[in-house]
């Protein structure tokens, strides 16, 4: 549906031009969520907005439904923009207007009648739960709500595809929940492909199919959002994906662990319990089987996109031979292990 | 009060009020397109064009820098070549609406600026034309503004009618300085003073009142 080749987008600036993408190559299919993580300044803002060429890019092509946009002349491309819905972190909602005539505007650019408006602008508010809100101003709304009001906005004409600039993070948790959801849900109703780019892991775990991680400009990594969370190849990504998962020890158990004289001898392992047998009895077949005293330090069990996920740190105490059978038993279940003895912060040792 | 000096503040009132609203009627007139102007050209504009944007600018502030006493004078031939003569309450007109212009165009200028960004590039992601961007966005968003501007232009537009009234064009400063100044009657020239400060502060007030029903921020 969204397909970016090599994107470089140069900003000239006081002090020599700025890359604020360096060859991005993206595919975004039909239907999927696709979320765009990085951390302030990498980039995300310039690559969506390079979409609907808010910004153009500096070399590369943006190809929507299969027309290159940055070939089209000013009217084709307003008239292409048309098919793709944006929402903002700020809302961006005129002030002036109540928020039927908020979500109107665009259709009145497009010089729809009153009637076919009003026929389109209803249904929408009903669909984001706004039906009561009409003739509000949106200083009368909460951000929960002005997110809603910017949907429908977006939404007003039939585009198939909707970008999202970190439409979320205005708001608090509870509402950033609810506006996820009805972007799931849209997306479920109408077919939607969505490009999501945030700071928050959350938001990525939450709701992305698959997911970009950026930095300084370039895409380092990109997958299905499970792999990428269960397997982070990038050590950026690794500490995106570490406060949300559980994978970093609590600053005061490593203390612990690393006072301890004795933990050189004992097995300090990191299981990933993902795959078949995710969500078998394997830690207590271990030390029954084996016949080791599994200490159990740190644990988290989550689900991403419905797929169930756990992590667990425990010390094995046993004899070589036995923490060898356990290891091997581990790998049999398909469970990903690594070894934490010397770990001193998990995000500096590699998978 | 005497009757006769009723009827003369009366005819002031009147002039005055001919002079500041057709003044600013056709100062608002090409005022607030002069200030969209200058907003779309000016350096990350939507129609970005530099060299216009400067030379526009140029000229606004000359005319601005001008005290208006000295540009009532220099615009006597144009003023003559536009309604015939240069005295008279017509041709007070013209001098004040071209003090009027780039007085409005700065305060418009300023009003649209403080249309956030995130709005006109909203309107862009709709697919908006400039036209639209402009008609649309722009000057619903910033009319508040533009009508406290307008307001302002107003007000100062009364305290210019006064010194064009100097020079014969009538009006209420006019009878002030005639009746109050060199025929001493400080009697005149109490009265004009205090319908000069009622108008004002109706003005005023009005254009107040208009700026909160229209804001919704
Ligand atoms: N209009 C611009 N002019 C100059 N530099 C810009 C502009 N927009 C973004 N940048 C720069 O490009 C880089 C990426 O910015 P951005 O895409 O906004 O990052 P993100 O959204 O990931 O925080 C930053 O270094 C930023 O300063
Ligand atoms: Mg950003």
């Amino acid at each position: 549906m969204i397909e970016l080749r090599h994107i470089t987008k140069r900003f000239a600036g006081v002090s020599g031009s700025v890359e604020a993408l360096r060859d991005v190559s993206l595919e975004i299919a039909a239907g999927e969520i696709f979320g765009v993580i990085g951390r302030s300044g990498a980039g995300k803002s310039t690559l969506i907005r390079c979409i609907n060429l808010l910004e153009r890019p500096t070399e590369g092509s943006v190809i929507v439904a299969g027309r290159d946009l940055t070939l089209l002349k000013a009217p084709a491309l307003r008239a292409a923009r048309r098919d793709i819905g944006m929402i903002f972190q700020h809302f961006n909602l005129l002030s002036a207007r109540n928020v039927f005539d908020n979500v109107a505007l665009p259709l009145e650019l497009r010089g729809e009648s009153r009637a076919a408006i009003k026929a389109k602008v209803e249904p929408l508010l009903e669909l984001v739960g706004l039906a009561d809100k009409a003739g509000r101003y949106p200083a009368q709304l909460s951000g929960g709500q002005k997110q809603r009001v910017g949907i429908a906005r977006a939404l007003a004409t039939d585009p198939k595809v909707l970008l999202c600039d970190e439409a979320t993070s205005a708001l608090d948790p509870e509402t950033t929940e609810q506006i996820l959801a009805l972007i799931k849900d849209i997306r479920d109703r109408l077919k939607l492909t969505v490009v999501l780019i945030t700071h928050e892991m959350a938001v990525v775990k939450e709701i992305a199919d698959r997911v970009a991680v950026m930095e300084q400009g370039r895409v380092i990594e990109q997958g299905k959002t499970f792999d990428v969370f269960t397997r982070p190849q990038h050590a950026t990504t690794r500490s995106f994906v570490a406060d949300q998962i559980g994978f970093a020890l609590p600053p005061a158990l490593e203390k612990r662990i690393a006072a301890d004289p004795d933990h050189v001898h004992a097995g300090l392992w990191r299981i990933l319990f993902t795959g078949p047998h995710a969500d078998e009895p394997v830690i207590a077949a271990l030390s029954r089987n084996l016949n080791i005293d599994l200490n159990i330090l740190h644990g988290r069990i989550d689900e991403i996109q419905g797929r169930p996920f756990g992590v667990m740190v425990v010390q094995a105490r046993g004899s070589e031979a036995q923490l060898t059978a356990a290891r091997q038993f581990l790998a049999t279940r398909q469970l990903h292990v690594e070894d934490l003895n010397h770990v001193v912060r998990p995000d500096r040792i590699a998978v | 009060m005497s009757s006769a000096l009723i009827e003369l503040l009366f005819d002031g009132l009147l002039e005055t009020l001919v002079m500041v609203g057709v003044s600013g009627g056709i100062g608002a007139a090409f005022g607030i397109p002069l200030g969209v102007v200058l907003i779309l050209t000016d350096r990350g504009g939507i129609l970005q064009n530099v060299p216009l944007n400067r030379a526009l600018g140029l000229i606004v502030n000359a005319a601005r820098s001008t005290p208006f006493i000295i540009l009532m004078v220099a615009v006597i031939p144009f003023t003559r070549l536009v309604v015939g003569t240069s005295i008279g309450t017509l041709a007070a007109v013209v001098p004040l609406t071209i003090a009027a212009i780039p007085f409005i165009a700065r305060l418009v200028e300023t009003a649209l600026r403080e249309v956030p960004a995130g709005l006109i590039e909203a309107a862009e992601a709709m697919g908006a034309t400039p036209l639209q961007i402009v008609t649309k966005v722009l000057l619903p968003e910033a009319l508040p503004g533009i009508i406290a501007g307008l307001t302002i232009t107003l007000v100062s537009l009364i305290g210019y009618s006064a010194m064009a009234g100097a020079v014969g064009g009538g009006g209420l400063g006019d009878i002030g300085i005639r009746y109050g100044y060199q025929r001493f009657l400080p009697e005149v020239m109490l009265a004009v003073v205090a319908v000069l400060i009622v108008f004002v502060q109706g003005v005023q007030s009005l254009g107040d009142r208009l700026v909160r029903r229209l804001s919704h921020r």
